[in-house]
């Protein structure tokens, strides 16, 4: 139990840090942080439909969290989650509108499992096989993958095959065999909350339980001991980036299916990037990832509530975000002040 | 003889431990002093205190008669006393004069580079240390490099030079050539403090040693009215088992047979030309040589974990130069790596998750692809105990025990899985007497027990006092075969040095 909430101090002080000086900032612009806290806790967290939309936010970032998390465990940082959820959403949309007359248990399965397919291959294979071969550095090619995926995207629905017919680019409606529906009436949250729920404990299971977790956690601390213990290092830098694309493609048909019902056309979801954040706050545990994609969904839907209560900037909590992000990455230094700490409060008894 | 330093009952305490605890310590005029004891004795501790570096909690130094109240290592120097650290403090991309100089540069602001290599050369000449002063720093030898950093003590006018652990990086090779300076610097009247935890090195090379033992200074001796083992028992605090006690050679079948290996570096140069040797359970065979010799191509290609240009490796009469890593251990092979940290454990995986590295995926500790950490952690706390890991809470992470802990964590795993052929590449590297013991009892009683142990280390001593035969590699080549019990430290030396000029392949 100590060693849990050792792994949780961190994430958790620096979340605080960060709302501290949030406050601090709100004072020195002439904004009650008070009413602003209450406003985004209330606009999170205030009545059920606020829940239940909180929730229905932290499932594509749980989901892609939990996607770049894996690559995190095996050494490998996956920043083109975005493109792999893209494509995850195109494939899933696709899949949904094109098929007609499947029963529903048939249709969802085969929309998200192609999905998965192609997340995989979109973020496992080329980037896996790029980097496990030659050495090209997966920051850089899961990025190009990346932007590929949402131009190719662009191109489906600006005038392309997959744009509905009329003047605005999105794509056909999916068939209502392919809907995953919705828990809570006039809300957003689908049953793909479950889907997310499911998906953290089955990763959970995957990287600490089993033979692949093992050796993908091996190879992420050290290749070249993993190497001389008979490890395929290759192998498992392809398997670890397929993963991790199987699980942002599979967030991008989850969000179709269960919320947006059609691809629109868009630069980016958001979700790819803010993964990362998630997966770093989480220090890449599965179940953390769940914690943390919540705290950012509730960021994201108590702002608007508290800009409109409060009268403080939505922008407030991408401020508050980026700080989460500065003391995630900069543990060092928050490691730095406690030991400073502790050395002047022991100067200070020997005095 | 007058007394140039005196420490006096000094003590320093880290938040958790005592790690000097009352040291005294005379060092006299012209003379090399070593200080001996284990990892974590406290020497270095000590040498930092009188180096100015840390400030003792109680206790008294003093140089010449005159107390000593250092207020960090400038004034240490300023006094006449130089270090070089355990670990170097030079920088790489400079070259040989300016690391020398650097912070006392002549013609001050304006740096004079012609006048610090006229300098540099004096000092060189002076005390016999050359160098070549336009050398840029990372591409020399570590030996060179040593060198370096005892010329910026004398540039500084050093006439009491510590050394911290000189000899750990070092061939046998480079340490002959230190022994030669530091006789050379005490006849200048240079005093000398030599740390060390090797016995044979101290023996050799110091006037009188005093002994650490857990932060205290449990004595202080003649060298030459002293032996290694009183020095060794005083060190761990017990009788120590020097002499390896062997069995008799009871030699069995052939277990690894290696015929015409040539093995090839990353630039295609070969680094193992047509080796040919053989194995037999019952019998350590030791590989000597001086360090780059072919010796780590070598057994990377008798682990699959580098291609090979020709021959045959036979293990148990099947060819197995094909079979991967893996299928390699699966055979009964063991291998302990001689980088433990980098390439024999996972430092950020528990000690339980170290000990089946190798073993995972067997069905004793998984089944369908699902790690079964009930059985993991039997095995750990088994092992643990056996091999007297420490602390015996296994779901530690590995990085986080000392470094003969670790080892015996690989010791446990390799050792511990009964290996009808076991690859040890310096198994005892870094470690203390103790732990050392320790190791080699392990690695006869595997002997004894019928299996075939191919021992490679820099250390003679080692190969000399556990080896039944022992071949020699130069240059990729072995220059022969020696029967263990016949062979001299002189006879290894020079077919070490490849002077053997026309190598017989030798057929065992
Ligand atoms: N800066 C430090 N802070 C805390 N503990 C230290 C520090 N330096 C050394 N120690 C501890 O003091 C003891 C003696 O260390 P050291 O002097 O380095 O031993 P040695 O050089 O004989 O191996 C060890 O237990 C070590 O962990
Ligand atoms: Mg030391």
């Amino acid at each position: 139990m100590s060693k849990v909430l050792k792994s949780i101090y961190m994430p958790i002080l620096a979340v605080v840090i960060a709302i501290i000086i949030g406050s601090i900032i709100m004072l020195a612009t002439g904004f009650n942080p008070v009413a602003a806290y209450t406003s985004l806790f209330i606009g999170a967290f205030g009545t059920f439909p606020n829940i239940a939309n909180t929730l229905a936010n932290a499932v594509p970032l749980i989901i892609t969290g939990l996607g770049v998390a894996i690559a995190f465990n095996a050494g490998l940082f996956n920043i083109g989650a975005e493109g792999q959820y893209w494509i995850g959403a195109i494939v899933g949309t696709w899949i949904g509108y094109y098929f007609k007359g499947l029963p529903w248990y048939i249709h969802i399965p085969f929309a998200l499992i192609a999905a998965m397919v192609a997340g995989g291959l979109w973020g496992g294979i080329i980037p896996g096989f790029a980097k496990a071969y030659t050495g090209a550095h997966e920051v850089i090619t899961t990025m190009m993958m990346s932007y590929v995926a949402i131009y190719f995207s662009h191109y489906l629905l600006e005038f392309g095959p997959m744009m509905e017919k009329g003047s605005v680019p999105q794509s056909p409606l999916i068939k209502d065999s392919a809907v995953i529906p919705t828990i809570v009436p006039n809300t957003q949250l689908s049953y793909g909350i479950v889907i997310a729920l499911v998906a953290a404990l089955f990763v959970y299971w995957l990287m600490y339980k089993t033979v692949w977790g093992y050796e993908m956690r091996a190879v992420g601390f050290n290749q070249r001991a993993s190497k001389y213990a008979g490890m395929n290092v290759p192998f498992n830098i392809v398997l670890s980036l397929s993963l991790s694309g199987i699980f942002a493609g599979l967030a991008g048909a989850v969000q179709i299916l269960g919320v947006q019902h059609r691809l629109y056309d868009s630069f980016t979801s958001g979700y790819g990037y803010t993964a990362i954040v998630v997966a770093l706050l989480a220090k890449n545990n599965p179940i953390g990832v769940v914690f943390s994609a919540l705290l950012f969904a509730a960021l994201g839907t108590g702002s608007q509530y508290m800009q409109l209560n409060a009268q403080v900037p939505g922008q407030l909590t991408d401020v508050i975000t980026g700080l989460i992000i500065f003391f995630v990455a900069a543990d060092k230094i928050i490691e730095l002040f406690k030991t400073m700490f502790k050395k002047q409060k022991k100067e200070e008894l020997a005095s | 003889m007058s007394a140039l330093l005196e420490v006096k009952n000094i003590t320093k305490i880290f938040p958790k431990v005592r790690a000097n605890d009352g040291v005294n310590l005379t060092v006299e005029e012209g003379e090399i002093h070593a200080i001996l004891g284990e990892n974590g004795a406290g020497k270095s501790t000590l040498m930092n205190i009188i180096y100015g570096l840390y400030k003792p909690d109680s206790g008294e130094l003093k140089l010449s008669g005159e107390t000593l109240n250092l207020s960090g290592p400038h004034e240490a120097i300023e006094k006449g006393i130089g270090m070089v650290h355990q670990h170097f403090m030079l920088i790489p991309v400079l070259t040989v004069a300016e690391n020398i100089v650097l912070g006392a540069e002549p013609g001050g602001i304006s740096y004079n580079k012609k006048k610090a290599n006229e300098l540099i050369r004096e000092i060189s000449k002076n005390y016999h240390l050359e160098i070549d002063p336009d050398a840029k720093v990372k591409d020399l030898s570590v030996g060179l490099q040593q060198r370096v950093e005892i010329l910026k003590a004398f540039y500084r006018h050093a006439k009491l030079l510590i050394l911290d652990e000189p000899t750990a990086m070092l061939t046998p090779q480079e340490t002959e050539e230190l022994f030669g300076i530091m006789r050379r610097l005490k006849e200048q009247g240079i005093s000398i403090i030599f740390i060390s935890h090797k016995l044979d090195e101290v023996k050799e090379i110091s006037d009188k040693v005093t002994v650490m033992r857990r932060g205290k200074t449990v004595g202080t001796l003649n060298t030459k009215d002293t032996n290694e083992q009183e020095l060794a028992n005083l060190m761990v605090g017990r009788e120590v088992v020097l002499r390896v006690e062997k069995s008799e050679y009871k030699p069995g079948d052939v277990v690894l047979s290696v015929k015409d290996l040539t093995v090839a570096d990353e630039q295609n140069i070969e680094k193992v030309k047509n080796v040919s040797f053989e194995i037999r359970g019952g019998e350590i065979f030791g590989l000597a040589g001086i360090d780059g010799n072919g010796q780590t191509e070598l057994i990377e290609a008798l682990m699959g974990l580098r291609q090979i240009k020709s021959g045959v490796i036979k293990y148990q009469n099947s060819d197995i130069e094909k079979l991967p890593t893996r299928e390699r251990y699966k055979l009964g092979i063991s291998y302990i790596p001689q980088d433990r940290q980098q390439e024999g454990l996972i430092m950020k995986f528990s000690v339980a998750d170290n000990l089946i590295l190798k073993e995972y995926k067997d069905s004793r500790y998984s089944k369908n692809g699902v790690i079964q950490y009930k059985k993991v952690f039997e095995n750990a706390s088994k092992k643990v105990e056996e091999y007297d890991i420490r602390p015996t809470d296994y779901t530690l992470l590995a990085g986080n025990l000392s470094g003969g802990n670790q080892q015996k964590i690989i010791l446990a795993r390799e050792v511990g899985s009964n290996p009808k052929l076991l690859i040890a590449v310096q198994p005892t590297r870094g470690m203390d007497v103790g732990a050392i013991e320790y190791i080699h009892k392990k690695l006869l009683e595997l002997r004894d027990g019928g299996s075939a142990i191919l021992l490679v280390s820099l250390e003679l001593e080692e190969i000399m006092s556990l080896s039944d035969r022992i071949g020699v590699i130069h240059n990729g080549v072995i220059m022969d075969v020696l029967d263990g019990k016949s062979a001299t430290r002189e006879k290894i030396g020079l077919l070490m040095a490849g002077s053997q000029i026309d190598a017989k392949e030798v057929e065992v």
